[in-house]
């Protein structure tokens, strides 16, 4: 349709600058490379919102080539209401977590900045893929960068005793992250071929129509089902998170948090639902009630968390719980919110992870306990902590809150006990939010190490500045977003309902 | 006029934010005259609002301005709207009115704190909250200004954040709103689920056909807006943050946690009229909820030291009132009270601030004694109030205190005897307040000695908010009633006739009210006057229940014994028990007997997990090579 391949270019360029960042020298050129890079993929990006056909359902900017024809295997790309604002948050992150590590990444800036850009590349490959072969090595792609980052620039010190080997906690938590994450993948790659074999097609739209015997949806369901799991990740599949975020330097964290689990929850979205409908009907009160215990179990354990990046870190897996809740809710409301919540929750639990390494970045601790009336001496940080921790709780007026919302009326018409408990961990979030509060910015100011410490800075404010503008774009307009998500999210939801096509033996046709 | 309502929102949202961004550079100066400025000019646009819809038939005195389309997901869809009629314009013009007082009072209160541009961006930003909770024309913008005002009282308790008590309330004030808070969420879904809409509008047109009278939903739905207003009006079970909430400014333990904020959940079910008439038996928990609240928190307020700590239980008991009103169908007197209330309290609130001033921040009264010597303006004012608040005849809270009791009287007849007995509890505090305070002798010469009166900027709206508290009861004289007529039809939209009054019954009441408030006033007096070891020997004779009441019921650490503690201690052994042990535990199992059987393999691996990866992937096409040449 398209003349320009315009996803192609915001895919591969981070690559490619990736690529000849390697070749530059300096790290002031590097760091402003990066930066130039990272921007123009963003502004590149946002032409998809600015050319952006409405009310819409199906894919746009398609861009279909025969790349392995043998296999039928295809390099398809294309976005709808549903990827679109999870691309344009990942190259609005990576620019800002490029800005944040502006300072204090000492040793080896020049791979620590590719990876980030490779990084970039995988994730908006996995959020544009339509083969699923492609989808495949962009997923695989995205992991092999991040557990580099943590193992190579995490800031945490300690060992950890893993099968009678001593390895550094963060070697560990890389290790733990990988090792989760490819357990899960190894079994989607099976799935994905008994998927070819069955339909002869690696093209995931085209699979949607083959219909297949529920017997099989429901193995397929759960292998594609366990690598998202553990991505999103999913109770009880969540103990490599809290390992993985804390150890990660600051960047990583927010990548990861932000972009990175929401491969996982986009994952239920764009392939179980569509592919395996009859299954997700079967699981989907199931797995709904694991969001619940999710939600319920990160904040219970986020609120005695003494270091609070780890508050955050399983804060995320409570916040997660409500995206997968909307998902499984089935209905408009549900994936529309839930959609939409995958965005708010990259937006503040990343600027959360921003600003517990800002503090870092000067205190070098995040024990809750070591801080304390920090509003008096760092009066912007106290302010705008405030308004990211209020938005991560869900205040009204703020982002969080339409989102958070939408899922439980979706998860109010699918089961009302479910929206009960939902809507509890939406009073423990501000507990334990407010207890971080209460601990870092509220008390008597009587450290020494905290008298001196600086407020932000202007390149540090001009990074949280974007995010905290979007809260309010977002809990004031959200229909700037739900225009675009809803279409999509309703077909979804109607292909759900819609009677399946009785299987036939015979798809060979393609072979 | 009705038309620009919006510009009530726009002018102190317009002050919160060119505050929050430039009130450091401004100054203390300009920003203390800005932050009333912006209240005051919302004031007028009330008056103007107020004065159209005067001049409107009786039947059209119904306005919806729809500002945007706030969100629309599927079949759900909903609108940033106001609704213009006569209670939310009755609230608007409280709200503006004591809102501005407050503000000029805060800016001579607060003249020498550090953080004065702070203070007053909050104090913008709570009117905001507080006018688009009350002019909202559908629940979930209500629950916005709901929850943004529970906010900003967070932000107001813990404005002296340094100190680890006012932190402390704080944090609590949120927590338990949010308990509250999570009623009137699934009350919302219940609502939209069951009728398609959220706004009043549809609700209240479509209830009675969709849910017969005294139905389950409309009872769950009614009994969770109950929970809801528990929070944010302080009833019991959850009002135990407010009498913490006193360590906030006294300026916003009178706007806040006691003129408006706190009336925010009688507003609500005033405003959900046709769904509690659906609902009787809610109405009567919403009754005795109130009845139990009111007579507790004046118990309490009875032993209590503190001026701010009496006030505060003192709040509690008369939203209780409220309660019983709104329970027992008297929605009007329920709003009358509401708004004379809003006067006479921060009234007194603000004189107890004015005492403070005085005192160099002494609240105890045992301390004080004879002030009105040093402090006239501030007396007179605390007795006008005082006067209302116990119910003296020609009073503003004796007409509307007595229009509530009037009311129980025909409908619960239990309810009204509790309510008696709390209206003569209610004239004793206040007036041991009063006499303790500034009768008899001086307690303490040192304090004495340095009072003195405060200035103009606190006594003179000390003295408009006076005259509003005996001049706001004539609003609701009983029989020819104003307020009555003129809130009936935003109750009842389609019409109810208004019940007839047996004129004569309700005056041998209103004699009844006068002479146990004179009563309660006379106790006052031989207790704290006349004989003054008489409440020793009381307290004596009560034993334990007085120790009881003492520590007020030990309400606050029961739910710490059985809540708070519970969860933190859940919280504690899953992150650290069975995270690590139990799944970590289960994994690193697992990857011990994969160890274990690839021990043979050991040769291959390389230990680089890239290399891994990339075998992954051979492996892979390969598998794909077999399956294609097969």
């Amino acid at each position: 349709m398209n003349q320009f391949p315009l996803l192609s270019v915001i895919t591969l360029l981070p690559l490619v600058g990736g690529l000849i960042l390697l070749a530059l020298p300096g790290a002031r050129l590097q760091k402003w490379w990066a930066l130039g890079v990272s921007l123009a993929t963003f502004v590149i990006s946002c032409l998809l919102f600015v050319w952006w056909k409405a009310g819409e359902a199906g894919m746009q900017f398609v861009e279909r080539l025969p790349w392995v024809p043998q296999f039928n295997i295809q390099y398809y790309l294309g976005v709808d209401g549903l990827s679109l604002f999870l691309v344009l948050l990942t190259t609005f992150l990576t620019v800002l977590v490029i800005l944040f590590s502006w300072e204090g990444v000492e040793q080896q800036l020049k791979p620590f900045l590719a990876l980030l850009l490779l990084l970039e590349t995988g994730m908006i490959g996995v959020f544009v893929a339509l083969d699923l072969v492609l989808f495949y090595a962009f997923w695989e792609l995205s992991l092999i960068p991040m557990y580099f980052l943590i193992g190579g620039w995490g800031d945490a010190h300690g060992t950890y005793n893993f099968l009678g080997r001593t390895l550094s906690w963060r070697v560990y938590a890389a290790l733990k992250f990988f090792l989760y994450t490819f357990a899960g993948s190894a079994l989607m790659l099976v799935a994905i071929l008994v998927l070819y074999i069955r339909g002869g097609t690696f093209d995931l739209l085209a699979l949607q129509q083959i219909g297949l015997a529920p017997n099989l949806q429901f193995w397929l369901f759960l292998a594609f089902g366990l690598a998202f799991a553990i991505k999103v990740p999913l109770f009880p599949f969540h103990t490599w998170l809290p390992d993985a975020h804390v150890e990660a330097p600051t960047a990583g964290s927010v990548i990861l948090a932000s972009v990175l689990l929401k491969m996982g929850t986009y994952g239920f979205v764009r392939f179980c639902l569509p592919l395996f409908p009859d299954a997700s009907r079967q699981l989907g009160p199931w797995i709904a009630a694991l969001a619940i215990v999710g939600i319920l179990y990160g904040a219970l354990v986020a609120l005695v968390q003494k270091d609070v990046k780890s508050l955050v870190a399983y804060s995320s897996v409570a916040h997660l719980g409500f995206v997968m809740l909307g998902i499984f809710a089935l209905n408009a409301q549900g994936v529309a919110g839930a959609t939409l919540q995958m965005v708010n929750h990259g937006l503040s639990t990343g600027a959360l992870f921003l600003m517990v390494g800002m503090l870092y970045n000067r205190r070098h601790t995040r024990l809750l306990a070591d801080f304390g009336g920090l509003w008096k001496q760092i009066p912007i940080y106290g302010f705008l902590f405030l308004i990211v921790a209020l938005s991560s709780a869900g205040l009204p007026g703020l982002n969080g809150f339409v989102g958070e919302f939408n899922i439980l009326l979706g998860a109010f018409q699918m089961n009302r006990a479910y929206a009960v408990f939902g809507t509890l961990g939406i009073i423990l979030a501000a507990w334990y939010l407010l207890v971080a509060v209460r601990q870092m910015l509220h008390g008597p100011l009587n450290k020494a190490e905290n008298m001196a410490v600086r407020d932000l800075n202007v390149r540090e404010i001009v990074t949280l500045a974007p995010i905290i503008l979007l809260f309010f774009v977002i809990g004031l307009f959200p229909n700037l977003f739900f225009d675009k998500i809803n279409p999509s999210a309703q077909a979804v939801v109607d292909a759900l309902n819609r009677p399946q096509p009785i299987v036939s033996m015979a798809v060979d046709s393609e072979r | 006029m009705l038309d620009y309502a919006w510009l009530m929102l726009l002018f102190p949202a317009l002050g919160t934010l060119i505050i929050s961004l430039f009130g450091t550079r401004l100054g203390k100066r300009a920003v203390s005259i800005l932050a009333p400025a912006m209240v005051f000019l919302s004031f007028v646009v009330a008056v103007a609002a107020f004065v159209s819809l005067l001049g409107l038939p009786v039947d059209e005195r119904s306005r919806e301005v729809t500002l945007w389309r706030w969100m629309v997901v599927g079949n759900f869809s909903v609108d940033a709207a106001l609704l213009l009629d006569q209670l939310s314009i009755t609230m608007a013009l409280a709200v503006t009115c004591v809102g501005f007082l407050i503000h000029v009072y805060s800016a001579g209160y607060m003249h020498d704190d550090e953080r004065v541009p702070r203070y007053f961006a909050f104090l913008n930003l709570f009117i905001l909250a507080m006018l688009t909770l009350v002019l909202a024309n559908n629940y979930l913008l209500l629950f916005v200004g709901w929850e943004g005002v529970g906010l900003v009282s967070y932000l107001l308790i813990g404005f002296w954040f340094e100190k680890p008590a006012a932190a402390d309330a704080g944090k609590k004030a949120f927590i338990v709103n949010r308990v509250g808070d999570f009623g009137l969420l699934l009350a919302i879904m219940f609502i939209w689920t069951g009728i398609g809409s959220l706004r009043f509008a549809d609700v209240f047109a479509l209830a009675p056909q969709v849910w017969p009278a005294g139905s389950a939903v409309v009872g769950a739905v009614t009994l969770l807006m109950l929970l809801a207003s528990t929070g944010k009006s302080a009833q019991i079970p959850l009002y135990v943050w407010l009498p913490d909430a006193m360590e906030g400014p006294t300026p916003v333990s009178a706007l806040i946690h006691a003129a408006t904020m706190v009336t925010a959940g009688v507003y609500m079910i005033a405003r959900s009229a046709v769904l509690f008439d659906l609902a009787p038996a809610s109405g009567n928990w919403v009754a005795w909820v109130g009845v139990l609240t009111a007579f507790f928190a004046g118990t309490i307020a009875l032993t209590q030291t503190d001026l701010k700590r009496i006030l505060a239980y003192s709040t509690v008991s008369q939203l209780g009132f409220m309660f019983i009103a709104v329970g027992v169908g008297a929605y009007a007197a329920g709003i009358f009270h509401l708004v004379t209330h809003a006067f006479f309290k921060a009234l007194l609130f603000l004189s107890a601030g004015s005492v403070m001033h005085a005192l160099n921040g002494e609240l105890d009264i045992r301390k004080m004694g004879n002030l009105r010597v040093k402090l006239p303006t501030t007396y007179w004012t605390f007795l006008v109030g005082a006067a209302a608040l116990a119910g003296i005849p020609l009073f503003s809270g004796f007409f509307s205190k007595d229009a509530i009791l009037f009311a129980a009287f025909e409908k619960q007849l239990p309810v009204w005897i509790i309510g008696v007995i709390t209206a003569f509890i209610t004239a004793l505090y206040s007036f041991r307040m009063v006499f303790v305070t500034f009768w008899g002798q001086e307690r303490d010469r040192r304090l004495f000695n340095h009072a003195h009166e405060s200035p103009r900027v606190v006594t003179i709206p000390l003295i408009i908010l006076a005259v509003g508290a005996v001049l706001t009861g004539y609003i609701g004289l009983p029989a020819i009633s104003a307020i009555d007529g003129w809130l009936a039809p935003a109750f009842h939209p389609a019409g109810a006739a208004a019940e007839t009054h047996s004129v004569a019954l309700e005056l041998i009441l209103l004699v009844v009210s006068g002479l146990i408030a004179l009563a309660g006033v006379f106790a006052a007096y031989q207790a704290y006057m006349v004989d003054p070891d008489l409440p020793k020997r009381v307290r004596a004779s009560l034993g334990r229940v007085g120790r009881l009441v003492e520590n007020k019921y030990y309400i606050d650490e029961i739910y710490d014994m059985f809540v708070v503690n519970p969860l933190r201690d859940l919280g504690g052994w899953l992150g650290g028990v069975f995270d690590r042990r139990g799944i970590d535990g289960a994994v690193n199992g697992l990857a011990g007997v994969t160890g274990w059987l690839g021990a043979q393999a050991r040769r291959l691996q390389t230990g680089m997990v890239g290399l891994y990866a990339l075998a992954m992937l051979f492996g892979a096409v390969a598998l794909l090579a077999w399956l294609a040449t097969r």
